[in-house]
């Protein structure tokens, strides 16, 4: 019925071509195009041959290959450099968004002398960025061995991909540095969270017996998923794509895949096939990212700082 | 909530900690260094006390000077560029990307990508020789060099920027946009405004705390972004796109001057505390939420 009482209201008209919507639509075709293009191009060279890539002429139909990821796996220390990754870039994330939420919940709900003074504090020094603390800390790290006070694991890889170490001093270090560069956003933004929840639920749960820790990990934590995905993603993407405190703090078996991708650009020349391939691979885990948490993250943005 | 008053400080204390071994110290470090001159692979013993030389050193160096003045070359293009683009396109847009969720998530995209990556990416694609942005442009037989002419790597900086960041002015101003109270749009559409003085004198306005916050924002990644431009260019070439963070870099890394490069760092800190600090007066975002 709806359908013909609609017929019968607009009927008459003829439709207008809406050019506004359609050039609207073009404009974002034409931006989405521009916004992929070179993460395209990375892609493509990544699966070309020397010869593909040297040429003059760009070709978009060649014969993929997969020797360029076969050589970094194979030929370079891939496997232990992206280990090291994902244990600095996962263990930045627990740390940061455990030490986060204890703060968050302090300053939220409890009262006491210098509260304003550590809030102000973490929000004042929040754009302190890595190449500051990557100067003032490298001469004291390699003069006074802070790097070599916890040796960690040394483990070899099956078939000769390589070696690499767990838990030494310089994943340590970054981890502290890229849970201190993380924990101001984190803060305030778990704060705005813990501040949605109804205090009652706290004072019921204190009425029945719980205590503060049981508070916070029984009852706040499980509240806060919204906030805490919003505060990993961003903590993880700095720990994972930050390049100049991981280039001053890594040590051979340590290397962070930027740090290790750097490496393929040389005085002699640039080996772009196997540069791509790394990096490609190093986009991947934040574009899966995107694709599955597009709304945390532009929520994120746009609550204010996103910054490392 | 009433409770021991040493239990607060115990629920603060990890991120406290972590904030003073990995901000606090480093900036603690700055401050000393400055009066020292130690290089590089020394012993501490080894450094020499300079009292304010390094300041003195800062404020009549050229390459400081110059590296402040491409930073600022660099940034007026860069946010001039992105607020621009950013601000027309959010508003040209808006009705049309609150459906298409498809185009936030392509934007979102090059925020999330690695600096090093983004600046590999866009080295290769200038490449005068092989890269496709020479073939495209039709220049094959006389290459553009992009990346080794003083002027053309500063328009190719700029460029690799603006594609990475217009993205995030668009976020924030359409998060703003998606914000203005519908009541006041409408009441203004049924007293006729038209759609140019809608933008100009009730949407832009009402919007003027949340532009200057991205504005600010860029501005702040400006004075901290060295990684993209360190490798498209490495500050060349000469010091065409040495901005400062770069510099401070490179005075670490490649003259290995640590007391000096601790000097430039704490300049550097001084700017940002400061636009952190008006940063925090434009939007607190303990303000609207507690009594602070």
């Amino acid at each position: 019925m709806a359908g013909t009482l609609d017929h019968a209201v607009h009927g008459g008209h003829r439709r207008r071509v809406p050019w506004g919507e359609i050039s609207r639509y073009a404009a974002m075709i034409v931006l989405a195009l521009i916004t992929l293009a070179p993460i395209f191009v990375m892609f493509a060279t990544s699966l070309k041959t020397p010869v593909e890539i040297q040429s003059r002429i760009p070709r978009w139909i060649f014969m993929p290959t997969l020797s360029n990821y076969e050589a970094i796996v194979t030929q370079y220390r891939f496997v232990p450099y992206l280990i090291s990754s994902a244990v600095i870039g996962l263990g930045s994330t627990a740390i940061t968004l455990l030490t986060a939420g204890m703060a968050a919940f302090a300053l939220a709900r409890m009262r006491f002398p210098g509260r304003g003074l550590i809030a102000h504090t973490t929000l004042v020094i929040r754009m302190i960025p890595p190449a500051v603390l990557a100067v003032t800390v490298i001469g004291f790290w390699i003069a006074w061995g802070i790097g070599d006070l916890v040796p960690g694991w040394l483990y070899t890889l099956p078939q000769g991909l390589g070696r690499g170490k767990l838990l030494d001093g310089s994943q340590l270090g970054l981890m502290l540095f890229y849970t201190a560069l993380n924990l101001p956003f984190s803060i305030w933004l778990l704060f705005g969270f813990i501040r949605q929840i109804p205090v009652e639920l706290e004072e019921a749960a204190i009425v029945d017996g719980a205590n503060l820790l049981q508070v916070l990990f029984r009852v706040i934590f499980p509240l806060m998923g919204a906030g805490f995905a919003v505060s990993a993603i961003f903590t993880f993407r700095i720990a994972w794509n930050e390049f100049i405190l991981a280039l001053m703090l890594t040590n051979r078996f340590t290397k962070t895949l930027p740090v290790f991708a750097q490496e393929f650009m040389r005085d002699e020349g640039v080996l772009w096939g196997q540069l791509m391939a790394v990096g490609t691979l190093i986009v991947i885990p934040p574009m899966l990212l995107t694709f599955f948490a597009a709304k945390q993250i532009i929520q994120g943005v746009s609550a204010g700082a996103v910054k490392g | 909530m009433r409770t021991n008053r040493f239990v607060p400080y115990l629920f603060l204390l990890p991120a406290v900690a972590i904030l003073a071994l990995g901000l606090l110290v480093p900036l603690y470090n700055a401050v000393m260094l400055s009066f020292y001159d130690w290089s590089f692979g020394q012993a501490w013993s080894a450094r020499r006390f300079l009292g304010f030389d390094n300041f003195v050193r800062l404020v009549t160096d050229p390459g400081v000077w110059a590296s402040v003045r491409t930073t600022f070359v660099f940034g007026f293009w860069v946010v001039t560029l992105e607020m621009l683009i950013g601000v027309g396109l959010a508003l040209l847009l808006e009705k049309a990307v609150r459906g298409a969720s498809f185009i936030r998530t392509v934007f979102v995209m090059p925020l999330m990508i690695a600096p090093v990556v983004v600046g590999l990416i866009w080295r290769y694609m200038l490449d005068a020789r092989s890269g496709v942005v020479n073939y495209y442009l039709g220049q094959i037989g006389e290459a553009i060099p992009w990346l080794a002419d003083p002027t053309l790597a500063m328009v190719s900086i700029v460029v690799s920027d603006v594609w990475q960041w217009t993205p995030f002015v668009f976020m924030i101003v359409l998060a703003g946009l998606q914000g203005l109270p519908g009541d006041v749009i409408e009441a203004s559409y049924i007293d006729g405004a038209n759609w140019w003085r809608m933008i100009w004198h009730i949407k832009l306005p009402m919007m003027r705390n949340i532009l200057l916050i991205a504005l600010l924002m860029r501005v702040i990644d400006v004075f901290r972004a060295l990684e993209v431009i360190f490798i498209m260019t490495g500050g060349g070439p000469g010091r065409s796109t040495r901005v400062l963070s770069l510099h401070l870099f490179q005075t670490a890394y490649t003259s290995l001057d640590l007391g000096y490069a601790a000097t430039i760092a704490l300049l550097l800190s001084v700017i940002l505390i400061v636009f952190s600090v008006v940063l925090l007066v434009l939007s607190n975002p303990l303000k609207e939420k507690a009594d602070f």
